[in-house]
């Protein structure tokens, strides 16, 4: 019971691991930026889910004493690391855009030929 | 004014790098860079005279008190990386002046000094914070920046090289990324001494080593660390000749402070070194990486491809140096942060005007060029014996310190090696020299000698390669000041 | 003027001579009288000034600047110095009215980056005499390195070229891989690089530890040549002669045994070398190169092949006379060494001399063309005849007087290897010495052997002027040497009561 209680890790683990792969395995560019987007968002997902804490309520301040609210913080950070994921996600979609501008193709191998080639 | 310094530092050139993508006009956007340049470099020095007069400077962002807010936290180390950081900048842009104007579109050149200027402030914030996970963000910013400044190449293949560093780049910062949650998980602090202060009563589980050996394969990745260095001799050799000399003298740079604020600040020496004994894993990953990549560099054709396998067997020697966790190693791998980055500067941009005027930087191309281009060439061969650490340059200081800490561990094959990787250095520098010195150049030739907006700052790197050779008191002396204060020990 | 004052004018006399020759290019008379006068200022200075302070017991010192905390560029003047300086600024003169005779009678191009880069190597080899400590002496060791390889690639063909990448590639491995480690771990060791009587080193390191750190010394010197690193010095011929010369017979190969028998004596110390056995194998490399350098000389000559290989060949034997003489490690060996620096400079000068007389006067560059040349060119194999003295050793020439210093040191030691070294290798010399000499001048030439003529070598003389006037000097040199050796002795004995 112990392994599954830490199921928020196996699923961040997962995540990762399927991101990892993805960018690895796959020759086509934008597919390799889905990987990579999957990739971070399992760590965002860490993050998200150390702050949560049992029991507790979303953390807006309430007029009650007794009340246990979850981590804020690392709610925060991700708010922040989302923002650099967008950007790296739309910077990268935009190389791609570039490369199929300029090799026509955005398969890995086309341009390792078409660069070998000249 | 005095006390707002360290904010300062980052927020002008963040501020300047808004407006220069405002403005249409590439003059102006030059203007403003510069401007923003030469003053960040003010504000160095300014911080360094701080600290050096009155010790450790801590700025509170906001107002917030460290460890619930954000502090920028300025001590010998950063204070010192700063200023190389901000000098390489002030020396880049007025070089990028004429340089970009023939290797970028118009249209395209007021976002560049955007990109340069957000760069600059994202190296320079990683570099001032006190703060994790401001760190993350700012290496996002300087990385995110650099891949757009390396996709403006002119040949096509930038936009690869510019993807491939843009994915493992992205992947180096997440492990970072993770890493930092994973300690924050731990302790439940962000701010790098607090953090220094709870970890050694956890680090006995299983998490601190795990975020441990992200940190140090996503640090691993940003420093281009042998075996990890495969975006780097794309990005060098396919960039505009502005950025290689931009991003080869400061980007891995700060990657290198970040090694040595995570493991000897925040970890600590003992914990990194005796616990998880990363001097295993660093010292033979620098001793490939010094010969290994020297010999890379010694079969290239393109002479900034050449470079930049050079400047993976110079991070080599950083790395050694940092690895043997010594005074004497760690200000050797300080001092060679400096060094580098002065001859890895001066290196590119001889590239730089050598692109300007034959259009390519392929050895073949630079036949003849010492007569038709002799101030140029005389640069490259001034810095070229700089990095193969002829005495009198700053490379022979470096190399010096270098061996010295290797022969006080008694490490005798790693002071051969240092010296084996400065012969292969002698060997691919002069492949270039002998090119430009020795063979006739193509007949009908044109070629004349770059313009001044690229010699003078060229030369100016130069100049400072050799007085800095000449005279290392002064660097020595930080260098080995900051090494004391970043182990923690003397002052 | 004071002699400590003359230290640093000694460096910035051949260097201002080299930017004021650079100026002058375009002006051929303005250029070459301006490395006459330069020469002739550097012999005054060292001459006039720095050999009366050191005969007087002066060690004048200056330190250059601070580079490093704890480590300074520093020159200081001791007599083995003195003798290393002396010799090399009362050449340079000599050489330099040679050299606009040669350069100006063969026609070769860019003399003025030629003349140039001379000056600045003299300005090195002047920095490696006066180094008061190790950095120092690296320091200019590495400049008359990169100095000379201009001169040595000066023709600018594909030979010269490879024999360029020979050169740089040997001498610039051996110094940054071995003499800089050597050098990093003296530091290491001792905590100081200076130059001290009776060594920095004693009681610090022992065992097998001295023979490890002496072979990093020897080898990584490679301007002293030692075999195996010997062959950047056959390659370095394809330069002019007057580099040849000077540059490899006398600066750049001394500058090597120089600094050798400097870190024999000053670092080491004889003493800490004489009691450690990991140290002799010294005396057994050197013999071996000695004799193996001459066997190849001498089958140079029974192949009738290039005069100057023979001739290079030769420098490497003679230059481990002095390693020889200095592992012999006998207070009197020292004498020995030091005096072998001088006595070889000037024979070997005058014997590249001759060579490059007999290439100026009649295009001859192989030994198997000189038969009955000596009739034709009777001053340069007169020269050529004195230097051949000197080389085998015999009087009335110089090399008799080190050769005999060298011989009583070796009885003084009982190092009997170095005897019959000594012994077998004066017979080698003569061996290769004597039938050039003999057929230049007795045996006869093409033209009256009935060989078709070709016309221009039949019709040649003598040599220009300034090329008989400098062979012939340097042949004084050599036999004033054996007549008049106290200056030198003074020096050297100097030099042996201060390492006793």
């Amino acid at each position: 019971m112990r392994l599954l209680g830490l199921y928020n890790y196996w699923i961040v683990v997962g995540l990762m691991m399927i991101g990892f792969y993805t960018m690895i395995s796959r020759g086509n560019l934008v597919k390799k930026l889905i990987g990579l987007t999957v990739f971070q968002t399992s760590a965002m997902i860490l993050y998200i889910s150390v702050g949560k804490v049992r029991g507790g309520t979303a953390p807006i301040l309430l007029d009650r004493a007794d009340v246990l609210y979850s981590n804020p913080l690392p709610s925060v950070l991700i708010l922040t690391a989302i923002v650099v994921g967008v950007a790296t996600l739309a910077v990268g979609l935009a190389l791609v855009v570039r490369i199929h501008e300029a090799y026509g193709t955005i398969e890995e191998d086309d341009i390792h030929v078409q660069d070998d080639a000249p | 004014m005095r006390e707002h310094l360290p904010v300062l530092q980052v927020v002008l050139p963040l501020v300047a790098a808004l407006l220069a993508a405002l403005t249409r006009r590439p003059g102006r956007a030059w203007a403003l860079a510069l401007t923003a340049a030469w003053l960040v470099l003010a504000i160095a020095i300014g911080l360094l005279l701080q600290v050096l007069g009155e010790g450790v400077t801590s700025y509170h962002l906001g107002g917030w008190e460290p460890p619930y807010g954000i502090e920028y936290r300025v001590d010998l180390l950063n204070a010192f990386v700063l200023l190389i950081v901000s000098a390489m900048a002030a020396a880049v842009v007025p070089f990028a002046r004429t340089s970009v104007a023939r290797e970028i579109a118009p249209e395209r050149i007021p976002l560049f000094y955007s990109a340069l200027l957000l760069c600059l402030a994202g190296l320079l914030g990683i570099a001032v914070t006190g703060d994790l996970f401001n760190v993350f963000v700012f290496l996002e910013i300087s990385s995110l920046s650099a891949y757009s400044l390396v996709a403006l190449g002119s040949d096509r293949r930038a936009l690869t090289a510019a993807y491939r560093y843009l994915i493992m780049g992205s992947v180096g910062a997440t492990f970072v990324m993770i890493a930092i949650g994973l300690l924050y998980a731990m302790t439940g602090t962000l701010n790098m001494m607090d953090l220094a202060a709870r970890l050694p009563a956890v680090a006995a589980t299983r998490t601190v080593p795990v975020a441990f050996a992200f940190l140090t394969v996503g640090v691993g990745l940003k420093l281009a660390l042998f075996p990890l260095h495969l975006w780097l001799p794309n990005a060098y050799t396919y960039a505009p000749s502005a950025v290689s000399a931009f991003i080869a003298s400061t980007a891995t740079k700060v990657a290198i402070y970040m090694l040595l604020r995570f493991f000897f600040t925040v970890f600590g020496a003992a914990f990194s070194f005796d616990v998880m004994q990363l001097d295993w894993i660093l010292t033979p990953l620098a001793l490939f990486a010094i010969v290994l990549a020297s010999l890379a560099a010694l079969h290239q054709e393109d002479g900034k491809r050449l470079l930049a396998y050079s400047s993976v067997a110079q991070i080599g020697y950083i790395v050694l140096g940092i690895s043997l966790a010594s005074v004497l190693g760690v200000a050797a791998g300080i001092l060679h942060v400096f060094n580098h980055a002065l001859m890895k500067g001066a290196l590119f941009m001889t590239m730089g005007c050598v692109m300007y005027a034959v259009g390519s930087v392929k050895v073949s191309a630079m036949a003849g060029l010492g007569r038709l281009m002799p101030l140029t060439m005389a640069a490259f061969v001034a810095a070229g014996l700089s990095l193969v650490g002829v005495p009198l340059t700053v490379g022979f200081i470096s190399k010096w310190y270098l061996v010295q800490a290797a022969l006080e561990r008694g490490a005798w094959p790693l002071a051969l090696a240092v010296l084996l990787g400065s012969v292969i250095a002698a060997a691919y520098v002069w492949k270039v020299v002998e090119a430009a010195y020795f063979r006739p150049p193509p007949a009908g030739s044109e070629t004349r000698e770059a313009p001044l907006g690229l010699l003078v700052p060229t030369w100016a790197l130069v100049a400072a390669n050799l007085y800095f050779g000449i005279d290392a008191r002064w660097t020595a002396g930080m260098a080995v000041r900051a090494a004391e204060a970043v182990l923690g020990v003397g002052r | 003027m004071s002699a400590d004052l003359a230290l640093p004018l000694a460096l910035a006399v051949p260097l201002a001579a080299a930017a004021l020759v650079g100026l002058a290019g375009r002006r051929p008379n303005l250029r070459e009288g301006l490395t006459l006068a330069g020469s002739g200022l550097l012999a005054a200075v060292v001459m006039g000034s720095l050999l009366p302070a050191v005969l007087a017991g002066e060690r004048p010192e200056w330190t250059l600047l601070e580079t490093m905390p704890a480590l300074a560029l520093r020159l200081r003047l001791e007599p083995l110095g003195m003798i290393f300086a002396t010799v090399a600024a009362l050449l340079w003169p000599v050489n330099s009215l040679y050299s606009v005779g040669y350069m100006r009678g063969n026609r070769e191009g860019h003399q003025t980056r030629f003349y140039v880069f001379f000056a600045l190597a003299l300005s090195a080899a002047m920095g490696v005499a006066l180094a008061g400590n190790l950095l120092t002496l690296f320091v200019f060791y590495e400049a008359l390195t990169l100095s000379t390889y201009p001169l040595v690639t000066h023709r600018g063909t594909p030979e010269a070229m490879r024999a360029g990448r020979v050169y740089l590639g040997v001498l610039l491995a051996t110094s940054i891989g071995l003499f800089l480690l050597a050098i990093a771990w003296t530091w290491a060791v001792a905590g100081t690089l200076a130059f001290a009587e009776g060594g920095i080193l004693r009681g610090r390191l022992g065992g097998g530890a001295v023979g490890v750190l002496l072979a990093l010394y020897i080898f990584g010197i490679g301007k002293a040549a030692l075999m195996p690193l010997h062959r950047w010095l056959p390659a370095a011929m394809v330069a002019p002669v007057p580099v040849s010369a000077l540059l490899h017979a006398v600066a750049v190969v001394k500058a090597g045994v120089f600094a050798i028998v400097k870190v024999l004596v000053y670092v080491f110390g004889l003493d800490l070398l004489r009691s450690e056995p990991s140290a002799r194998w010294l005396l057994y490399v050197a013999g071996f190169t000695t004799i193996t350098a001459s066997v190849i000389a001498l089958r140079t000559l029974q192949r009738g092949g290039n005069l100057k290989r023979m001739l290079a060949y030769s420098t490497v034997s003679q230059l481990s006379y002095v390693v020889l003489a200095a592992a012999i490690l006998a207070p009197l060996s020292a004498v020995g060494a030091a005096l072998h620096i001088v006595a070889h400079a000037f024979g070997k000068i005058t014997l590249f001399f001759a060579a490059g007389s007999i290439y100026t006067a009649a295009g001859k560059t192989e030994i198997g063309e000189l038969a009955g040349i000596g009739r034709r060119m009777p001053w340069t194999m007169g020269a050529f005849a004195v230097g051949a003295l000197s080389m085998i050793g015999l009087p009335p020439a110089a090399g008799f007087v080190s050769k005999w210093y060298i011989l009583l040191a070796a009885f003084e030691a009982e190092a009997l290897v170095a005897v019959v070294v000594l012994a077998a290798s004066t017979l080698l010399n003569a061996a290769y010495f004597v039938p050039i000499v003999y057929t230049a001048f007795f045996a006869d030439g093409p033209a009256r052997a009935g060989a078709p003529p070709a016309s221009s070598a039949a019709a040649h003389g003598e040599a220009p002027w300034p090329i008989v006037l400098a062979t012939s000097a340097t042949a004084a040199l050599t036999l004033a040497f054996f007549v008049w050796p106290e200056l030198p002795l003074a020096l050297a004995l100097q030099l042996a009561g201060g390492s006793g």
